[in-house]
């Protein structure tokens, strides 16, 4: 395996029950990437990421993270270890204020560390600054969002999982949602994202993945998937 | 008119001092059930496992002849807290961390289970009669002139109402302002989510048993040495009322219990005073189920507001 890998599936296979949810999928994502995965709604992108993550558990196939196997490791050893992730529909708390949901993201990251990711949080978001002790569940959409992403990061996350962060949000903030991912690749994080929204992931992403029904169907970079044709009429609405 | 506000003040105190022990037991289910969805029905035996401990302690260091009343106290309220927390800590581990993502029915008929077996497991140990213990505290304050009514606030319900406070207040700030308090608060509004934050959900799950079992163990010393007496069935009545209690405040919400445990106590002693004391429990009871028919989320548990 290459130096440069940062995560790397091999031929996973995940089952809800009797159902399997993904079949053989293999992939790779290298350092300082962004990566993304589309698909169509129920193909298993999310299903894809939360198995890196443990849950629910692979049921075949091997997962790697940093060069090391994580395939069996418990959830919260793996999410220990320099990888932060964005959930479907954001999970945040909503009954803790922005500035606790931030601080149980920043829960294993030194003193020393804290206060700079918090501060650089509130930089990146001012929106979260200004609703510092305000509770998270009575803010909106795209303010949830950011304080989704702005918990990922308190941890100094080396590589990030983005799952549909454009989802129901307005055109302006969905915008300045994909620069901020931009800009932390351009800050060295590693970048893996599941998207619904196919043309503005493929624009920002080094290279792409399709998956269909469980299986990896295309993969190459974001630009040449841009314009396959395939893509174009499955993905991209023509 | 003096005298009937007086039999009012002293039936007020009175609930009041039920209300906060119940208080206390109650957290220990709803801080449970906001975790895990579970009621830990094994929790009112824990309750009365503290309870003989505290005897036990008490008695040893009486009899070592120990005089000091705060230190006898203090040692008591120490062992038992520790004592409890243990047993709290090994009742998850045994009978419901095996059991966790089966269907919700077996952990609780598990829970049924523990609490019959604490029962009867106290049963052997310590035999099933009253075991009494002479009061420690004795005397008080009272008001009203003795030809009339004379409202009594004692010394020990002076003490129940400070170390209820107290603990609560401890509580509060632990659940608000630590880092392992604010854990508890993420795991109950999303469990997965905070495993997804690197943080092992299990060892939070087993610190909400120990806080409860350590609270239920406070108001097992309290109550205790209140009445004076202990049997190995106490603990499924007190269960049940704080129980009640839970939910009537909102199960999941700790103000909640504060909350229900309070009104709970006052309204069976009210009931006590001007109805009579057989339908305290009936009312008691009554209370439970008028909740559930119509504010069935309890007085503090409000849905939450969530946008989408």
């Amino acid at each position: 395996m290459s130096q440069n890998s940062m995560l790397k599936l091999e031929n996973v296979s995940t089952h809800y029950g009797q159902i399997q949810a993904l079949h053989d999928v293999s992939l790779e994502v290298n350092k300082g990437e962004i990566v993304t995965l589309i698909g169509a709604n129920g193909a298993g992108k999310s299903t894809l990421m939360m198995t890196v993550c443990g849950d629910p558990r692979a049921s075949g196939g091997k997962i790697f993270y940093e060069g090391e196997e994580i395939t069996q490791r418990p959830t919260d050893k793996i999410m220990r270890n320099g990888l932060a992730v964005v959930p479907e529909g954001r999970r945040i708390f909503s009954g803790m204020t922005v500035e606790e949901n931030l601080s149980m993201g920043g829960f294993f990251t030194p003193k020393a560390d804290y206060d700079r990711n918090m501060a650089h949080v509130y930089e990146l978001f001012p929106r979260l600054k200004e609703r510092e002790f305000q509770r998270a569940g009575t803010m909106s959409g795209g303010e949830q969002q950011m304080l989704a992403i702005g918990r990922a990061l308190m941890s100094n996350p080396r590589m990030l999982f983005l799952d549909e962060p454009s989802l129901g949000l307005a055109p302006i903030i969905i915008q300045q949602i994909f620069d901020i991912i931009s800009m932390l690749r351009d800050d060295g994080v590693t970048i893996f994202l599941v998207e619904q929204n196919a043309n503005q992931a493929l624009r920002i992403a080094d290279r792409g993945y399709v998956l269909e029904n469980g299986r990896i169907v295309l993969q190459d970079t974001g630009e040449a998937l841009l314009t396959n044709d395939e893509v174009r009429n499955a993905y991209l609405g023509g | 008119m003096q005298e009937q506000l007086l039999y009012f003040v002293q039936q007020l105190l009175n609930g009041l001092t039920i209300g906060s022990t119940y208080a206390l037991i109650a957290i220990g289910y709803t801080m449970v059930y906001g975790i895990i969805g579970m009621i830990n029905f094994a929790h009112g035996e824990v309750y009365m496992i503290g309870t003989y401990v505290a005897f036990i302690v008490i008695a040893g260091l009486t009899y070592l002849g120990l005089e000091s009343l705060p230190l006898v106290f203090l040692a008591a309220l120490l062992v038992s807290m520790m004592v409890a927390a243990t047993y709290g800590f090994t009742i998850e581990r045994v009978a419901y961390r095996p059991l966790r993502g089966g269907p919700r029915l077996l952990a609780l008929i598990s829970a049924i289970g523990m609490s019959i077996f604490l029962q009867n497991f106290v049963r052997l140990a310590q035999g099933s009669r009253d075991i009494a213990m002479p009061s420690l505290v004795t005397g008080g304050w009272t008001f009203g002139s003795p030809d009339t009514f004379e409202a009594s606030l004692s010394y020990m319900q002076v003490i129940i109402f400070i170390v209820t406070l107290v603990t609560m207040g401890a509580l509060t700030l632990f659940i608000t302002k630590s880092k392992w308090g604010r854990a508890c608060r993420s795991c109950s509004q999303d469990l997965g989510m905070t495993n997804l934050l690197g943080i092992n959900t299990n060892n939070i799950i087993a610190l909400t048993f120990v806080v409860g079992a350590a609270l239920a163990a406070v108001a097992g010393l309290l109550l205790g040495m209140y009445y004076g007496v202990v049997n190995p069935y106490i603990g499924f009545i007190a269960g049940l009322k704080a129980f009640t209690a839970a939910v009537l405040g909102g199960i999941g919400s700790i103000p909640g219990a504060m909350l229900g445990g309070i009104l709970l106590g006052t309204t069976e002693a009210m009931t006590s005073a001007y109805f009579s004391s057989e339908y305290k429990d009936v009312v008691a009871f009554g209370l439970l189920i008028l909740v559930l028919l119509f504010r069935p989320s309890g007085l503090l548990g409000k849905p939450e507001v969530e946008k989408i």
